[in-house]
């Protein structure tokens, strides 16, 4: 094969939201012409840099490793799982009725709403749709507060800044753009503008960090990237999906710098947001994964899927512990959110219902009829008095 | 300069060597996620029930906030006599 060495060769700026350092290295060839490889960005973490491949470590011998490790990640796991979460549940107090209405309605999207976030201050919400609109509302009294219209249409991501004061958003245009929001409603807010994150396909998912300055991504382009929100900056960027990544969610503040991500490829990631690493990874759905949410206490998260399934995994038995799904749901969940204590997992599926489930016992406790369309995104509130449903029968809903 | 992670612009397949770098890659992360500490299920169930008992009065849409206290429930009209 030969011997090859990573130098650095130069550094240059891609656009000026990313810098990127540029390595090639070198390939000598039976006729021992030397060609460069194409360029591919290494770390210039030492370990990196300095390896140099062993006669030994040959595809076949690093496959079988990899068989070996992937049966024997899974016999670990295995082997803790001593119980189901539902069996330890038994003894808990079943779920009383549930009485949850639509309580108010939010129109004036033109096409499918795609994604909404809450403000912190528990009762404003940014809302993005399929025309390329996003729309703050004052969801007390359903008014508009303010709207931009993107320049590009499919905004599947929207999100609101911890000080209330922005919001950021994207899609099809493969950038994460933030928006001041002003307190005069005539000022035009797309002129302050300011492009953050650049991807080089969709933009699935944005969603701030514990403050104003930095952006977490998703892409279609199979990566998430950290931003600095005031220079553009790329901090830290995520590999280890193999195809689109569709959401994100970042870990509760208390439990540290991490986040989950869920893609096309069935994976749900969690990632040490400082390091760039892929902690642990779980592939137990049996299609694209929509939708990631963080159990309250930071130990587990949930997933929905296309393959009609809600799932939790814990973090520190690292497996499945539960799959939330009946016989008669179909349709993808597109959504997931938990209530404030974490025993209700609300689902919005692609059949336009919400179905709550019981997280410990496993089973559904109410449906929820409203919407004409498929629910495309569901959050709960701040302080968990309500949770808000988008659709793509362009209304948001209010559910308490 | 400073130890930003992998970012992989293009990759041009020369003499399958970087078919072995990607195999390197999987390999290394596998290890890592092979060698983490785990917690029986029981365990971690048991935390996680544990976390909901806790929280469930402090949880609204569980208790069933009552509408004086809901911002989203409707409150009861006022009339003027």
């Amino acid at each position: 094969i030969g011997s090859h060495n990573f130098k650095e060769i130069c550094f240059f700026e891609r656009n000026k939201s990313c810098k990127i350092y540029s390595l090639s290295f070198f390939f000598l060839l039976p006729a021992s012409a030397l060609t460069t490889g194409i360029y591919m960005i290494f770390s210039t973490n030492p370990e990196m840099a300095t390896q140099e491949v062993q006669p030994n470590e040959t595809l076949t011998n690093l496959k079988a490793e990899s068989d070996t490790l992937k049966t024997k990640l899974e016999d670990e796991r295995a082997k803790l799982h001593d119980v189901e979460l539902h069996q330890v549940a038994e003894k808990v107090d079943g779920l009383g009725q549930f009485i949850m209405k639509t309580r108010r309605t939010l129109k004036g999207h033109g096409n499918k709403v795609l994604c909404m976030d809450w403000c912190k201050d528990k009762r404003r919400i940014v809302s993005s749709s399929q025309d390329g609109k996003v729309i703050v509302w004052d969801a007390f009294t359903t008014n508009k507060e303010h709207a931009v219209t993107m320049p590009c249409t499919w905004v599947m991501a929207c999100a609101y800044a911890p000080s209330g004061c922005a919001v950021a958003c994207g899609g099809l245009d493969n950038k994460c753009s933030v928006y001041p929001l002003s307190l005069d409603k005539n000022e035009n807010l797309a002129a302050k503008k300011k492009s953050v994150a650049m991807h080089t396909n969709y933009l699935s998912a944005c969603s701030f960090t514990n403050s104003d300055m930095q952006i977490l991504t998703s892409s279609g382009d199979g990566t998430c990237a950290l931003w600095d929100v005031e220079s553009g900056q790329l901090l830290q960027s995520f590999h280890g999906h193999t195809a689109d990544v569709l959401c994100l969610d970042l870990a509760p503040s208390e439990t540290g710098n991490t986040f989950v991500s869920g893609g096309c490829d069935k994976k749900a990631n969690v990632w040490d947001m400082r390091s760039g690493q892929c902690i642990q990874s779980f592939e137990t759905h049996e299609s694209d994964i929509n939708s990631v949410r963080y159990y309250p206490s930071g130990d587990a998260f949930a997933s929905g899927s296309d393959d009609a399934t809600c799932r939790l995994y814990d973090l520190r038995a690292d497996r499945e512990v539960a799959i939330y799904s009946k016989e008669s749901i179909i349709f993808g969940a597109s959504s997931v959110d938990f209530s404030l204590s974490g025993r209700l997992l609300f689902g919005g599926y692609n059949d336009y219902t919400i179905n709550v489930w019981d997280v410990l016992k496993g089973t559904r406790v109410s449906i929820l009829f409203g919407h004409e369309n498929r629910v495309s995104t569901l959050r709960l509130s701040p302080d968990g008095t309500a949770f808000c449903t988008g659709s793509w029968d362009h209304t948001l809903r209010i559910w308490a | 300069m400073c130890d930003h992670q992998c970012f992989v612009y293009e990759i041009v397949k020369m003499s399958g060597s970087s078919n072995l770098v990607a195999m390197k890659k999987i390999v290394q992360q596998l290890r890592f996620e092979a060698s983490i500490n785990r917690v029986k299920v029981s365990q971690a169930a048991a935390d996680l029930q544990q976390f909901c008992m806790q929280n469930a009065l402090q949880d609204p849409l569980l208790t069933g906030v009552s509408s004086s206290t809901n911002p989203f429930r409707p409150q009861k009209v006022c009339s003027f006599l």
